[in-house]
């Protein structure tokens, strides 16, 4: 071993499978923890408390108070608590769609493969948020409305994934053997694709979470999401625009911040999966 | 060559044609489907002082009596001779109202686009030309976390520090307070369209640093750059005559096809500074039930997306003398 020669060899030295894991880990303990916040910190900050409004952050109050003296760090971690479980849900609606038309695209080909690559390129034709205000705004906003639009609008480039995959594994020879020996299609989608599919679906699902998050919050923001009396995230932030002027900074900064560790934490747990199952770079 | 550019330019209206008559049938059934009554929503607030027979008469006058597929022939007629309808908030018709709010717009879009595209490319050739050195990983870090920010978000910041505590840009609006359209200058409308052009770049520029960075390397790797070193050239000079040929063409794409994250980040943008364009107005129909105004902004953003993509293939042909020569011979 050429490395046993090097002087000063730090105590704990982790190698690269190691610190893919560490991260997944990490990353999973950080978002489970702000999914299930709300469990244990309890509302007792969100009731206001008058002698203590605008505080800045303080070590009883890490995030500050709003203006009525609201814990902001209770109201943050609520907000994203809901923004994540929204997001999660309307992710996961879109990666069932995303699935079922790569599937249906890959296999069936011909005219059903042609429109629904016509359908995926109109929707890459329109710009995701007017797309995404149009839908809500139709369904008549509300939760229901930015569970449906994020839904309907972020299967697309998972599907184009699932198509691409299922038309490799479709041409390959196992899978050509299988159909000349009388399986069904059915059966060849069950044993042959569906093993290929699971890990592509898998990171393709974790990477969609991100992309869903911030939308929510940005659909809660302007207004069309989420009703301003939930604590999401994006609510959150519309409110403290109102105090900005006032210098009351760490109303709208410090939630954002948490948004965004919360958005980057899920990048970086479908990029290390991804690491880590994907065989191109599971062996590295 | 003529004919060539000829064909591909009429495949392309065709496309556009499918395209724009999808749009059509997407609104049209969504907007059907909606549980959202158009004569509730046009009455609004005076929805206790109308009887059914004056509502009757609405809907007779509207069509709303009529079944789903003659409305939708109708209304596809309305468009197709160029009809977008009326505005109900802005009381103008709806090409009127977006004409003019796409033209506050376009230079902010515009000076967002051009800076990000520059910013990313020399960002990219940066981080790959010194890839693994601090300055890579300092730009590297920068690109995923600012790929990962809302945007509103990062307006806001820009907000609270140049606004409100530094005090050197102006807080809301596109011209000042009090000043009539004809007599704003064009200084006074730079100093507006700062934060929110800043806030779309600063966005933009992730993505087409990492693209770029990521191409560089590959080219650095490949044997003829190997043997441009080996006969001396400097690392200047392998960037200028090897590098920029090949990374500008898929950066050409990549930034032409950012422009539908640009007009959606604008909405963002718009709302968070009051900035009075498209962006703002897409906010405003979605919020005050604007339905022939949102559907007019559909329209338009599905054509800007397509048109930026158009150029992107026609620079393409024109620009890349691989695709060139491949036409003539």
């Amino acid at each position: 071993m050429a490395t046993s020669f090097l002087p000063r060899r730090p105590a704990i030295r982790f190698n690269r499978r190691q610190i893919t894991l560490l991260s997944i880990a990490l990353c999973t303990l950080f978002l489970v923890a702000i999914v299930f916040s709300n469990r244990f910190m309890g509302d007792a900050g969100l009731d206001p408390a008058l002698t203590q409004r605008n505080q800045p952050p303080s070590l009883t109050h890490l995030f500050g108070t709003d203006w009525l003296g609201r814990d902001m760090l209770t109201r943050s971690l609520h907000g994203m608590s809901l923004s994540v479980r929204v997001g999660l849900l309307a992710a996961s609606f879109s990666a069932i769609i995303g699935t079922g038309l790569g599937l249906m695209a890959g296999t069936l080909g011909g005219k059903v493969d042609a429109v629904i690559t016509w359908i995926i390129d109109v929707f890459f034709s329109l710009p995701h948020l007017v797309l995404l205000i149009m839908i809500s705004f139709a369904i008549g906003g509300g939760t229901k409305g930015v569970i449906i639009a994020v839904a309907l609008t972020h299967w697309t480039s998972l599907a184009r994934i699932i198509r691409a995959e299922t038309l490799q594994v479709n041409s390959s020879d196992y899978v050509q053997l299988s159909y000349k020996l009388g399986r069904s299609p059915f059966w060849i989608a069950r044993h042959h694709m569906l093993p290929h599919m699971i890990p592509q679906l898998l990171v393709g699902l974790i990477l969609l979470f991100p992309h869903a998050i911030l939308h929510e919050a940005a659909l809660s923001f302007i207004g069309i999401g989420l009703s301003p009396h939930t604590p999401a995230i994006g609510i959150i932030l519309a409110e403290s625009m109102r105090n900005l002027s006032t210098g009351y900074w760490w109303v709208g900064v410090l939630p954002g911040l948490l948004l965004l560790l919360a958005v980057q934490a899920f990048d970086t747990l479908g990029e290390n999966v991804r690491a880590l199952i994907d065989p191109k770079t599971s062996q590295g | 060559m003529q004919l060539g550019i000829a064909a591909f330019m009429l495949r392309k209206l065709l496309r556009l044609a499918l395209l724009l008559i999808a749009v059509a049938i997407f609104s049209f059934v969504l907007i059907s489907l909606s549980p959202i009554d158009p004569i509730d929503a046009y009455v609004g607030a005076d929805m206790l002082q109308i009887s059914p027979e004056q509502r009757d008469i609405i809907a007779q006058r509207w069509g709303l009596d009529q079944p789903m597929m003659t409305r939708f022939i109708l209304w596809l007629r309305q468009l197709a001779s160029g009809n977008l309808g009326t505005s109900i908030i802005f009381n103008q018709p709806v090409s009127t109202v977006i004409g003019s709010r796409f033209q506050t717009s376009l230079q902010m879009l515009a000076i967002a686009w051009l800076l990000s595209g520059a910013l990313g490319l020399a960002m990219g050739v940066v981080a790959g030309a010194r890839a693994g050195s601090w300055l890579d990983r300092a730009i590297r870090f920068y690109a995923y976390t600012l790929a990962a920010s809302p945007t509103f978000w990062v307006a806001l910041l820009l907000l609270l520090v140049f606004s409100v505590s530094l005090k050197i840009t102006p807080i809301c609006c596109a011209t000042p307070p009090g000043v009539l359209t004809k007599d704003v200058t064009v200084w006074q409308r730079l100093h507006h369209l700062i934060l929110p052009a800043a806030t779309l770049s600063l966005i933009g520029v992730a993505n087409i640093a990492l693209h770029t960075r990521q191409k560089l390397i590959e080219v650095l790797n490949s044997d003829y750059v190997l043997f441009a070193r080996a006969q001396g050239e400097s690392l200047v000079g392998i960037i200028r005559h090897h590098g920029l040929r090949n990374i500008i063409l898929p950066a050409l794409t990549l930034q032409f096809a950012s422009l539908s994250e640009l007009f959606g980040g604008s909405v963002l943008a718009e709302q968070v500074f009051s900035y009075p364009g498209l962006g703002k107005a897409t906010v405003e129909a979605a919020l005050r039930s604007d339905v022939p105004l949102l559907v007019g902004i559909v329209f338009f953003s599905a054509l800007f997306v397509y048109t930026g993509n158009l150029i992107a293939d026609l620079t393409y042909q024109i620009v890349d003398p691989r695709i060139r020569i491949g036409k003539s011979s």
